[in-house]
């Protein structure tokens, strides 16, 4: 992690079996991300976003070329650890929530650090903060099925943040809400990665997202066609 | 982390409540299954004990050697002492002594000139003393089409099919010619005082039942008897229990050398009873089975279909970075909980309606005319496997159906989960 380097991709390619033949998902990718950025993967359904943001997570592997993601080759990313990875540093926003419906807001938020074996007393003041940071602390004994769209969102980005990751990848995580729900979930983000340092990598073709983004990076047919810095 | 799972187990119904219940209604209906096939087959082993074997039977070592004769001639000698010994040596037993005969019955007409006759066999059994529980054994009073019991020494039961063969009526006299223990020619006048249904072709052809004292005084045979059946105080036949009085019996009084001396046989150790019992244990065990067969694909598949259902959270727990195998042992250690709360819930339960029905269906009101082979009520009995065999199915198919459904976490990419959590 070389200057603050988190990412290195070298001539990233994926391929799927797909009939007899083969797709190609990602066609020689090569990208770095910094501690602290705030970038986004952008381009049309099918261009291989989430393919590339699955890997990031590790929850896929290159089919050739290689991947570095805090410290950690593709070549040495064994099951064990993958899954160390990501319960340690990685925090996952998804377009649909994905909230556990039958525990409370607190045990949603709670859970991730349940994996890493906090003690009580830490977990309970870390799920408080998290979800003081999304400005939910007034849902602590809500369920699920009882929050909005906007709130499940700020749930799931508290569960994403309690840990305090290197690393948030968001999928298309506006995809089900509207413009002002929206807006407040990215300007919480934008807060979280300004205080915690946070790296935020998302994967959308939302513009609203886009608007926010400091680093867009464009993929077409699983090439990077632009590597931009926006300036704020 | 345990007590997250249990709590999410506890709350989410679908996961708990439903597959707890429909684990308790697989194993309710396996233990209650068992019981009442071991019940009703169980009845079948009561039914020829109480006929034709008793749980033990004492006879002499001939008399044995050529059953199917039913030699009386061979029969046991100095029976008065052997009782009393068996009842010293087996307190607690009951004991019958029966005599099976033959012969040619005869019914006169008013000129007591043969008027019909007709071939026949008949059992003697104590039908007149006041302890004597042979009527209610042989079901008796049930199996009566016409007449009464008899009252007297001189009064005979005929087949009803016999009875109406020799043109014969309850109260009128028939002639029993036949031969007696020595050889010698018996002939002897009875009055029919009632008939009854056998419930088997053979006897109902030409069936009797009479009293032992009078049919020992027709054959001669005072102090004699061809068998004496045991019965054990439960009721129930022991195979165990018998074969040790067996072994414990003939060791005491049975001489290979004296062809006239006791031996003592158990259900078991009696004609084809072995292969009897070896084929219901066999038909036992193939019903149970093949039902148990079945409700285990039934759970297999209640545990595999809510294995399945769930890979939306797998991806997720794979994401926020739980490992496969953790995830895979937690799926197994819940279905474990819950066949094993399945298990206890419907073993109670199967247990309970067992319990029920060890008192039995009476189907006798369904029955047109009840016979003595006929098991008038249809009863379940409790055996130390009802108390565990439900949990085969209960546990180990509910957990290998997740254990199936699991490996689907294993053979499915991480990132194909992910896409199953996002669909």
């Amino acid at each position: 992690m070389k200057n603050g380097r988190i990412i290195t991709i070298d001539n990233l390619v994926k391929s799927f079996p797909i009939g007899g033949g083969e797709f190609t998902a990602l066609n020689g990718i090569s990208l770095q991300f910094d501690k602290g950025e705030f970038s986004g993967i952008v381009g049309p359904s099918g261009s291989g976003k989430t393919t590339l943001l699955n890997i990031l997570g590790s929850l896929d592997t290159p089919t050739k070329g290689q991947t570095n993601v805090l410290g950690t080759a593709s070549t040495r990313m064994s099951p064990k650890v993958a899954a160390t990875l990501r319960k340690k540093h990685i925090g996952f926003i998804f377009q649909t929530y994905n909230l556990m419906p039958v525990y409370t807001v607190f045990e949603n938020v709670e859970f991730p650090l349940l994996l890493l074996k906090i003690p009580s007393a830490e977990r309970k003041k870390a799920v408080l903060e998290a979800l003081e940071w999304v400005g939910l602390s007034d849902k602590i004994k809500s369920k699920p099925p009882q929050l909005s769209g906007g709130e499940s969102q700020r749930v799931a980005i508290a569960r994403a943040m309690v840990k305090k990751p290197d690393l948030v990848l968001a999928d298309e995580p506006t995809a089900n809400l509207d413009a002002e729900n929206s807006h407040h979930i990215l300007k919480t983000m934008e807060k979280l990665n300004y205080e915690l340092r946070t790296t935020f990598v998302f994967a959308t073709h939302d513009d609203k997202v886009i608007g926010y983004l400091r680093r867009i990076i464009s993929l077409e047919d699983g090439k990077v066609v632009s590597d931009a810095y926006v300036k704020k | 982390m345990l007590r997250f799972y249990i709590k999410g187990l506890f709350r989410d119904r679908s996961r708990s409540l439903m597959p707890i219940l429909v684990v308790a209604i697989g194993v309710t209906l396996v233990v209650l299954m068992q019981c009442w096939v071991t019940g009703i087959l169980g009845d079948m082993i009561v039914f020829n004990a109480r006929f034709a074997t008793g749980h033990v039977k004492v006879m002499s070592r001939a008399y044995n050697e050529n059953i199917d004769q039913q030699p009386n001639d061979l029969a046991l000698m100095g029976t008065e002492q052997i009782l009393l010994d068996l009842e010293n040596e087996f307190p607690g037993l009951e004991w019958a002594e029966r005599i099976q005969f033959g012969g040619l019955v005869d019914a006169p007409d008013e000129n007591g000139e043969t008027r019909t006759q007709g071939p026949g066999g008949g059992m003697a059994i104590d039908l007149l003393s006041p302890s004597s529980k042979e009527v209610d054994r042989l079901n008796l009073e049930k199996s009566l089409v016409r007449g009464r019991l008899p009252q007297v020494p001189e009064e005979i039961l005929l087949s009803d099919e016999f009875a109406t063969k020799l043109e014969v009526e309850p109260g009128e006299a028939v002639t029993l010619i036949t031969t007696t223990m020595y050889g010698a020619m018996s002939i002897t006048n009875f009055t029919v005082s009632g008939t009854i249904k056998f419930g088997a072709a053979a006897l109902d052809r030409g069936g009797m039942v009479a009293d032992i004292s009078s049919i020992r005084m027709v054959l001669d045979m005072q102090d004699a008897t061809g068998e004496i059946l045991g019965y054990l105080p439960s009721g129930d036949y022991d195979d165990l229990q018998a074969a040790a009085m067996s072994a414990a019996f003939n060791d005491r009084h049975s001489d290979p050398e004296d062809e006239f001396s006791p031996v003592m046989l158990s259900l078991r150790e009696q004609g084809t009873m072995t292969m009897m019992l070896d084929i219901m244990d066999y038909f036992k065990g193939l019903i149970i089975g093949i039902f148990m067969i079945a409700m285990s694909i039934v759970l297999w598949n209640s545990g595999l279909l809510g294995g399945l259902r769930r890979y939306g959270e797998m991806g997720l727990r794979i994401a926020i970075g739980e490992e496969k195998k953790h995830i895979y042992r937690s799926l197994i250690v819940e279905s474990v909980f819950i066949g094993i709360a399945g298990s206890v819930v419907g073993t109670a339960f199967g247990l309970f309606f067992a319990a029920l029905l060890t008192k039995g269906i009476d189907i006798g009101g369904m029955m047109q005319g009840s016979n003595m082979m006929m098991q008038a009520v249809m009863k379940a009995s409790i055996t130390p496997d009802a108390y565990y065999i439900g949990f085969i199915p209960g546990i180990f198919a509910t957990a290998l159906g997740t254990a199936l459904a699991g490996i689907g976490i294993f053979k499915r990419k991480t990132a194909q989960l992910f896409k199953e959590l996002q669909a």
